[in-house]
Formats: structure tokens, sequence, C-alpha cells
């Protein structure tokens, strides 16, 4: 199955976005793993990980419409906002709270936004996300329904992607969700990112079922499961999710089973809830280095290439620190901006 | 003019905006073929079609939540709560979410939505059909919050509301809509919100009030102009958020006298941001103290008919108040 997948996703996606793929991932581990040394520097005041979810992430990113399909993302997802378009520096921005970062200073790090790019702003509780991605997917077949747009014209969206963990299927918000998406058979994708942990709760206390995907049935929408730490496979279930979108097709709700290799954010200490020996086990199973070395198998990547691409990564990181370094903090009376937008006309 | 009831003007204010605007569409519980369990869209479904009036699953949280994400799609989203007392599971997406969305986005995100929700007792509704639960949301910048007691002023501030940039709760005194009649003038109009209404022009005492409110502090105006000869300004509030801040200070200037009515629990009222808006800023206006006539402080409105009657204010209660103060 697995192999299947990584041929006919390989075979999609043409070594040079094989590469760019590889390319978003590692950086997206490089600026994490910044991220958490400026944090013990005490160089900035928080930060929340999506390290070992990059595979889950950056597969499905690939798979859409990027810029043009909605996406309402959650907190770890990093490394997606970076397949999107997000770059380095908007999320040092956001860890600096410094002037030009999407929210103004306002949020804490890691609530993705770009109207530009489609990205919706989050905030903090969680799965609040999915019932609004069903309403852009909502939006998305009622301007088709209503002839205001051709279902087949890529410009416009035809999708809405949404994230979320294991821990937070078990708010009712989620299930309202899926309710919707299954009655209106809408285009939306809604990645779950099975990291095993809802901060310190295991998922044997979320859940009485094995597999989150599993409840799929009960909405009447297609679930399945995948290694998400298979950058390929998840790229290919992805991929097949978005076709069941733009056909009109309905929902897929996409269980990736991954792990969060570090704590929970800068604020927790795993080691009360789980053991080192679980966490070595996973990061000898870490998605970035078995990509690499499918890569490398492949002949696609090459040792060389790996430690320029390394460097190149870190300058980008190194320049995205520097900018928000340099960058000036809002006016605290910023603090009184865009309560309401301005009424036209 | 014609005379509507306030339902009718609210239908009439539906029905013109989704037939200018294609992006206008209504959802929420038994709005479709059945128009609403208090009518309020009869006849939408057929004239605009399933597409465009939706019913929901029964399930508030994502009636708004669809409609946020619907107006983050630039869509134009009515969302009707049934009932105000069922509108709690969805205070999270409102409040975190909806009024958050501009502010969190460094205006780049806009919620451009209208949540109408029926809201009010005595109508033998008993604690879960009678609430007032506009104190809960004007805590709340981000969100605006309009309440009307006219069919004038509920057409021409739905109007306005669905073509507000920003998420409106539309607040609408259930008692009132079809006991409340009046004239709505003919062709297209709006109604700014924002904006007080001065619904009876006097000289001797200020009454703040909004929905049924409103339309009973009018009746108790008139009986105690006709009976004891006081002459009593009555304020329309409409717009509870944004605050109308200069209305309620140039008519204390005037009459140098406060009542507050509203038909909420009294603590933490919206009648106590107006009463402190007064001591703050009109404190030298005043000769008395600023008086609040309100629903008790007890968990809900209750179905017995002598014990609901009892909770509500009226114009009966109102005019005792009004000659207690004006007598001051």
């Amino acid at each position: 199955m697995a192999a299947a997948q990584q041929e006919r996703a390989a075979a999609r996606l043409g070594e040079s976005t094989l590469m760019e793929i590889y390319r978003v991932m590692l950086l997206s581990r490089r600026l994490d793993e910044r991220s958490w040394a400026l944090h013990r520097q005490g160089k900035i005041a928080f930060h929340i990980s999506g390290m070992g979810h990059e595979a889950a992430q950056v597969g499905t990113a690939f798979a859409i419409n990027r810029t043009v399909d909605y996406v309402h993302p959650y907190y770890r997802d990093l490394a997606l906002s970076l397949a999107i378009g997000l770059t380095p520096t908007d999320f040092m921005l956001s860890l600096y709270a410094k002037q030009g970062d999407t929210s103004g200073g306002r949020q804490m790090p890691s609530h993705f936004s770009k109207k530009a790019l489609n990205v919706v702003s989050g905030s903090a509780p969680v799965a609040t996300q999915v019932p609004q991605a069903a309403g852009l997917a909502f939006a998305i077949k009622y301007r088709q329904q209503m002839g205001l747009v051709d279902p087949n014209d890529a410009s416009q969206p035809r999708l809405a992607l949404t994230c979320l963990g294991e821990g937070s299927t078990s708010q009712g918000e989620w299930h309202e969700a899926m309710n919707w998406a299954g009655v209106h058979k809408l285009p939306m994708i809604c990645v779950v990112q099975n990291n095993i942990y809802a901060i310190s709760v295991s998922v044997d206390q979320q859940m009485a079922v094995r597999d989150v995907a599993d409840r799929a049935a009960a909405y009447g929408i297609e679930g399945v499961v995948v290694d998400g730490n298979d950058v390929l496979a998840s790229y290919e279930v992805a991929h097949e999710a978005a076709q069941r979108a733009y056909n009109g097709d309905g929902t897929t709700l996409i269980e990736a089973k991954t792990y969060r290799i570090v704590p929970h954010s800068s604020d927790d200490d795993d080691r009360s809830y789980r053991t080192r020996e679980e966490v070595a086990e996973w990061k000898a199973k870490d998605p970035i280095l078995r990509f690499q070395k499918w890569l490398l198998n492949e002949q696609i990547l090459t040792d060389a290439r790996v430690q320029e691409l390394e460097a190149e990564v870190k300058a980008e990181v190194d320049q995205a620190q520097a900018a928000a370094e340099a960058a000036p903090d809002p006016a605290p009376e910023a603090a009184l901006g865009d309560v309401y937008a301005p009424v036209e006309g | 003019m014609s005379q509507m009831t306030l339902i009718d003007a609210i239908r009439a204010a539906m029905d013109e905006e989704m037939a200018r605007d294609e992006r206008v569409f209504l959802t929420g519980e038994d709005v479709g073929p059945r128009g609403g369990v208090f009518r309020a869209s009869q006849g939408l479904y057929d004239k605009y079609g399933g597409t465009r009036v939706v019913d929901s699953p029964l399930a508030e949280l994502s009636i708004v939540a669809v409609g946020i994400g619907a107006a983050l799609a630039d869509l134009r989203p009515i969302c009707e709560i049934q009932f105000a007392d069922f509108i709690h599971p969805a205070f999270n997406q409102i409040v975190n979410e909806a009024a958050k969305m501009y502010y969190r986005s460094n205006g780049e995100w806009r919620v451009p939505l209208v949540i109408r929700c029926p809201y009010g007792g005595g109508i033998a509704g008993g604690l879960y059909h009678s609430q007032s639960v506009e104190a809960f949301f004007t805590h709340c910048p981000g969100l605006k919050i309009v309440i009307p007691s006219t069919p004038e002023d509920a057409k021409g501030l739905l109007k306005s509301a669905v073509r507000d940039p920003n998420p409106v709760l539309f607040f609408e005194p259930k008692k009132g809509y079809r006991a409340i009649k009046g004239e709505v003038p003919e062709g297209e109009y709006f109604t700014p919100i924002g904006k007080a209404r001065v619904a009876r022009e006097g000289r001797d005492l200020s009454v703040f009030a909004y929905g049924m409110m409103a339309h009973y502090a009018t009746i108790a105006a008139e009986r105690v102009a006709e009976q004891e000869g006081i002459d009593v300004e009555v304020i329309d509030l409409r717009t509870l958020l944004p605050v109308d801040r200069e209305s309620i200070l140039a008519s204390v200037q005037k009459t140098g006298k406060a009542l507050i009515v509203y038909e909420d629990n009294r603590t933490m009222g919206y009648g106590a941001e107006v009463a402190a808006l007064l001591a703050d800023e009109g404190f030298e206006f005043l000769d008395a103290p600023v008086r609040r006539l309100t629903g008790p402080d007890v968990p809900g409105v209750p179905f017995n008919h002598g014990m609901q009657e009892f909770f509500m204010p009226n114009p009966d209660k109102i005019a005792e108040a009004i000659r207690e103060l004006a007598g001051y």
C-alpha cells in the first residue's frame, strides 16, 4: 500500500516538486529548532512547535491549489503555512510580535494568517476553525450552485482545508462541522494530525475508537488513515481528497498518524507524561530523514545537495531572524486599532 | 408609507437585500419551507430556493460558525438563532471568533455576518424562551448590537446590518413581532447603526430603553403626559454597541433626570453602562439619582403567568417609575 502510494505520488509530482517538498520540510524544521533556541535564550516569549508533523502538513499542502484554495490551519501548521507561501520572516515577525506580523503583533505566535494566500486567521480555543472551514466550503459550493463561478475554474477557491489535533476532535465544534460537511456534501478536507497526545493526555483518554477516521462513516463522508510521517503517502491521500472535493464528491476526513517529537510548547515539560524511550523511538522515524533517505535512494538528491540545502535554509532562517530583530515594535496605541472594519458608502 | 408589523418589516428587509445581492443568504433552524417558527422568512424559500434559504442542522454553534466561514469568503449570511435562549452554544464562535477576527488579522479578514435572534419575555416562554442576552455581548468590542422597537427601524437597521462589514447581532423583541405595528416608508432607506432615536421629545425626564421596553416607555410617557403633565423624553437606544454616548448625554443635559428600562436582569445589565456613562460624563447635568427599572435578579422569567408579569416591566410599572423620579 505505502509503496504503491509513494510510487503514484512520485510520478505525479516529478523531481523538482519532490525537491521543493523536501526543502519546505527542512526549512520548517530548522525554523522550528531556531525558535526553541530563541526561547531558551530569552529572546522570545513563547513557541509552539510542529516538529515531527512536517510530512503530514507539506504532503497535504502540495495536493491542493496553494494560495487559491482556502486554508484554515491550527497552531502546529508551520510547515503547512510555509508550503502555502507564508515566509520565514512572517513567522519570525510573529515570534517577536513586531510590526509587519500578520496579526499586527496582537496574536501569540503560530496563529498563521495571510489573506492574500487565503490562509485564514485562527484562534487558540481548539477546533473553532473547523466549522468555519465548513462555512468557507459552503461558500464555495454556494457560488458554484448560484452560477457565480465555474466549478472548474482553478483561479477560484474550490476547496477548504483545515487541520487540528486528535484531542481537538473531542470538541463539539468538530462534530458539528463534520455533520455540516456530510449533510451539504461540502468541498472540504479535514486533516486530523494524530500525534497521540493532547498536551499530556494520551489518545486513549480522548476516544474509545482506535482511528479518528472511523468516525467519518457516521457523518457520511470519506475517512482515511495515513502514515503521517510518510510525505508521499500524505500527499497521495490528500490528492485523492482534493479531487473528491473538486469533483463535487464531498468531504474527506484524513487522519495522519504522527508524533510530536518535542514538548507541546515552550512552557511544557513532556517528561511527566511520556518516556524518553518512546520519544527516541519516534525520533528514529523522523519524517524528514525518511524522505531524505528515499530521495537519496531514488537519486533525486545527493549528499552534496543535502549540505547545500542545509546551508541555504540556515541562511534563510538567519535572515528572517535578523529581519524580525531589526523590525520596530508596533506603536503601543496600535492596541486600539482594527476593532471595527469601516463601513463604506 | 405602509402599515407593517415588526416581523413584516424584518421579512421585507431580508427580501430586499436578497433580491439586491446574490451573496445574501439565510440559514437557521426551520427557516426553509416552514418560514421560521415566527414566520420571519415566510415565502423566502419559495422565492429564492433552497440554495439561499437553508435549513440548518439543529445546532446553534455551527449555524454561527458556518456563517462566519461564509462571511470570510465574502458572502453575506443572515443566521437566525431561533430563540436568544439558544445562542449560548455559539458564544465562543461569536465572542472569540467573529468579534476578534478583524482585530487579530490586523484588519485583513472581515466577518460581514448578521445574527438575527428573537429575544425577551412576556410570551409564556418560561426560562428558556424568554431570555434577554444582550448584556453578554455588549461587553464585547468587535460586535455591533442592534435592537429595533419599530417596524421602520427594524427594516432600516436590518438593511444596514446586512451591508455592514462587521458581525452584527440583531436582537428582535419577539413579543412585539405582531403587537407592534407602524408606518414604514416606501422605497429603499437605511437606518444608521450607532445612532439612538428620540422616540418622544420631552423636558422633564429622560427614559432610555430599547426593544419592547422602548415601545412600552413611549406608551407610559404618553400616559403620564396626559394624566400628570409630566413631559418625558424617550430615547430608543436602537444600537447598544457601539454606545451612542452623544445622544444619551444630550438628552440628560436637557432633562436632568434619567430612568433606564430593560427587561434583562438588573445587575450588570445594559443600564449599568448607561448609568456609569451619566455618572462619569453627565454628572453635572443630573438633578436626581439615575434610576433603573428592570427585571429582578433571578435566573429566568418564570412560566406561571402571575410570576411572569411580576418579572416583566410594563407600561404601568414604567409610568410609576417616571412619576417617582419626576417627583424627586
